[in-house]
């Protein structure tokens, strides 16, 4: 019971991701008969801004993120927010350079075109940003204790401050160091430890800079300028503790005049930081009896959990549903869309400006994309490279969902991305039962099993002749 | 003149599909453009309304050029196209086709007097608000494009053969109605291939042949004309 009913929510979670994707592919297609293959990677655009922003943005609004902490409620809403609203440029952006100029070519060049967006945003989003941080500029010193007040620090290497450059100093306690290497298993945690019990040479400073740590520094900053000796003191703007000090280590940074600016885009996989409780909502333990050949009976305990974060991405995709919902069939702009996917022409003579409402069908499935990979990286936490087979998996799937849907009928992208959840969830959850070895490895496989035989059986999709809609 | 056009080429890639067509239509009024299958009425009504760029020449539309305006900007400017065909989205209701007429209108009280105009003009369409306007016949549908087109309280009416395809009564029905609107102060260009019904109907007419005007003058005129008569009123 515990399983069937794990499963079910399982499936109406990733359902929910999978419909939110196949809404993108359907709409478009809905509009302009094409097929945008790039959609799959604005929901990895999506997952790793969101990433980005959490690492990025979050800490310079002084939201903590280290180990433990668990930041506001309205943190995770900017980060969705902004995600979509980045996103939501891209696809602006994506329709306007690459598919408006060819609007009128034939499909074919439509379909080559697609690809190519959808290839040039998975390498450009391999690459490794590194517009760093004002605060990498130069590490000019490092200081290791307080001074003779709460205002000064002593130097334990010369540095020269130079006029006109600001500078901050970052106060690491040597204590969260140790706590946050050893929890993500980060090659200098001994070098730490050790330095804390025998005080050996310092490890690299190289480690605090990895955002993986999620380490948040107090940073203050001096007040002086010009050449200082190891061991002289010098003036700081805010006086420290000595609580503060005790054991901590200091880095000190020219600050450039630009704004920071550190994108962990890249080609290796990034933790996004814990924006949600990781909460229980509701549990219950069923137990299972099974009986043994020996006549005796074991019992087995298996509890059904729904978490906050379930409850938060079935939420979050439910409600920007309903909001498309709204806007498709019940707004003057919504009219236009369908309008103009039932035939471009006669709604350019209704004063429809179709440039417009194309271009607010790419930046609303692409916003329905960011939100999609943004629920994504909080389920699965560990974001892949954007040419990795999961995102490749998951857009296949979305655009298989939209197809069984009936491409270009927005309700038979919502029932399509569903079946697939449900067919693969329980597709895998009947193979155990059955007691195959290793079913959810064929997850894969029921979905596209479902593919071909919707295709064979209604070829234009579930809903795709029955109702004429089109958007 | 509400309308000039002025010596207006169009090419399809290497077709040329109109040569030097003028034409004037004065408000008020209701001018015809009639001629043979192929003659190019569409063509022309679509160079006007900004559906297709003419290659040369030049589309005064109320004292200001509109040759290459986008369609969709000259609707809230008082020029409304019924394409051939009726261009109805069959994929929305009745109710949302006609809303859809008054897409660049913004006054809810004009719209609602307008549309309860529309549905006095055509009491059929009353009748199937609610359905789906791929369900209407032939007929309905022509009315719901023409009903759809006042809503955007149009000043210069673009008909592309409403009577296409029509049983005689509903041809009968439609023209009535065009004269109608046209008492209203609308001003009406009319394309048909029913040359009999449009000359009847119409103060002015333009006969195309092979993407030239070949004639033009009073419709009354043109009705006793001997050339006409022959070539397009079955002798
Ligand atoms: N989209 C098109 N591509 C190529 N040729 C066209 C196209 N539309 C019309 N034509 C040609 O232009 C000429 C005029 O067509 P049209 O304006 O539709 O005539 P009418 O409306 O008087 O029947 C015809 O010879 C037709 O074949
Ligand atoms: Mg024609």
């Amino acid at each position: 019971m515990a399983d069937f009913l794990q499963t079910l929510l399982n499936a109406v979670t990733i359902g929910s991701l999978l419909a939110l994707v196949a809404l993108g592919y359907t709409m478009v297609y809905g509009i302009l008969k094409l097929i945008n293959f790039a959609h799959s990677d604005v929901v990895v655009l999506g997952a790793w801004t969101s990433v980005t922003l959490a690492v990025v943005l979050l800490p310079r609004l002084g939201v903590g993120l280290e180990a433990g902490s668990i930041p506001p409620v309205w943190a995770g809403v900017l980060v969705l927010v902004l995600a979509m609203m980045i996103c939501g440029g891209v696809g602006f952006l994506i329709e306007r350079l690459a598919y408006k100029p060819i609007r009128k070519a034939p499909r074919l060049n439509a379909l080559i075109t697609a690809i190519g967006v959808s290839l040039l945003l998975q390498n450009v989003g391999q690459l490794q940003y590194t517009i760093i941080d004002n605060q990498s500029l130069e590490t000019s010193g490092l200081m290791q204790e307080r001074g003779t007040d709460a205002r000064t620090i002593r130097l334990a290497q010369a540095i020269e401050l130079e006029e006109g450059t600001q500078y901050a100093i970052r106060l690491y306690r040597i204590a969260d160091i140790v706590r946050a290497t050893e929890a993500i298993g980060h090659p200098e945690a001994e070098a730490w430890k050790r330095y804390v019990t025998e005080r050996s040479a310092l490890p690299s400073l190289g480690t605090l800079s990895d955002t993986r740590l999620r380490l948040s520094p107090r940073t203050i900053v001096p007040e002086v300028s010009g050449r200082f000796e190891a061991g002289s003191d010098i003036g700081i703007a805010q006086p420290i503790g000595r609580s503060e000090t005790r054991d901590a280590v200091f880095e000190l940074y020219a600050i450039s005049p630009h704004p920071p600016l550190k994108l962990p885009f890249g080609a290796m996989p990034q933790r996004i930081p814990e924006l949600l409780p990781q909460k229980t909502l509701v549990q219950h333990d069923f137990t299972t009896e099974i009986a043994q050949a020996d006549g005796s009976v074991v019992r087995i305990e298996k509890p059904l959990r729904i978490t906050l974060l379930d409850i938060v991405i079935v939420g979050t995709a439910v409600i920007l549903m309903l909001l498309l919902e709204l806007l498709v069939y019940r707004t003057k702009v919504g009219r236009a869309m369908r309008a103009l996917s039932y035939n471009m022409e006669t709604a350019q003579l209704m004063g429809i400006p179709v440039n417009r409402i194309v271009s607010l069908t790419f930046v609303i499935g692409a916003m329905l994309a960011a939100a999609a990979g943004f629920l994504y990286a909080l389920k699965y936490t560990q974001i892949q490279q954007p040419a990795h087979t999961t995102w490749v998996l998951l857009g296949l799937k979305a655009f298989v969902a939209a197809v069984v849907g009936g491409i270009g009928n927005l309700r038979g992208a919502v029932v399509g991305g569903f079946l697939i959840a449900f067919i693969e969830q329980f597709g895998a959850y009947l193979g155990q039962q059955a007691g195959w070895q290793n079913s959810s490895a064929y997850t894969d496989v029921f979905a596209f099993v479902l593919l071909i035989i919707v295709l064979l059986v209604r070829p234009a999709g579930l809903f795709g002749s029955a109702v004429r809609e089109k958007v | 003149m509400l309308l000039s056009v002025h010596d207006l080429d169009v090419h399809y890639g290497a077709i040329q599909a109109l040569s030097g067509v003028s034409l004037e239509v004065e408000a008020g009024q209701i001018v015809t453009l009639i001629g043979g299958n192929g003659a190019g009425k569409t063509t022309t009504l679509r160079a006007i309304s900004g559906m297709i760029r003419p290659t040369r020449g030049r589309v005064m539309f109320d004292g200001r050029e509109i040759t290459s305006t986008p369609a969709h900007a000259l609707v809230s400017r008082g020029l409304c196209h019924v394409p051939e065909g009726r261009g109805i989205f069959a994929n929305l209701s009745v109710s949302e086709n006609l809303d859809l007429g008054a897409y660049c209108r913004h006054d809810r009280l004009g719209i609602a007097e307008d549309r309860e105009r529309a549905l006095e003009l055509f009491p059929r369409l009353r009748e199937r608000l609610k359905q789906n306007a791929g369900t209407l016949s032939g007929g309905e549908q022509q009315m719901l494009a023409i009903g759809r087109a006042l809503l955007s309280r149009p000043r210069l009416l673009l008909l592309d053969e409403p009577s296409l395809g029509l049983a005689p009564q509903l041809v009968q029905l439609i023209f009535t109605i065009i004269r109608e609107i046209n008492g209203t102060g609308t001003t009406v260009l009319l394309v048909e291939q029913n040359a009999h019904m449009a000359l009847a109907v119409a103060h002015r007419a333009y006969v195309l042949q092979t993407g030239r005007v070949v004639k033009s003058g009073p419709a009354r005129q043109l009705l006793e004309d001997p050339d006409v008569k022959k070539a397009y009123l079955g002798g």
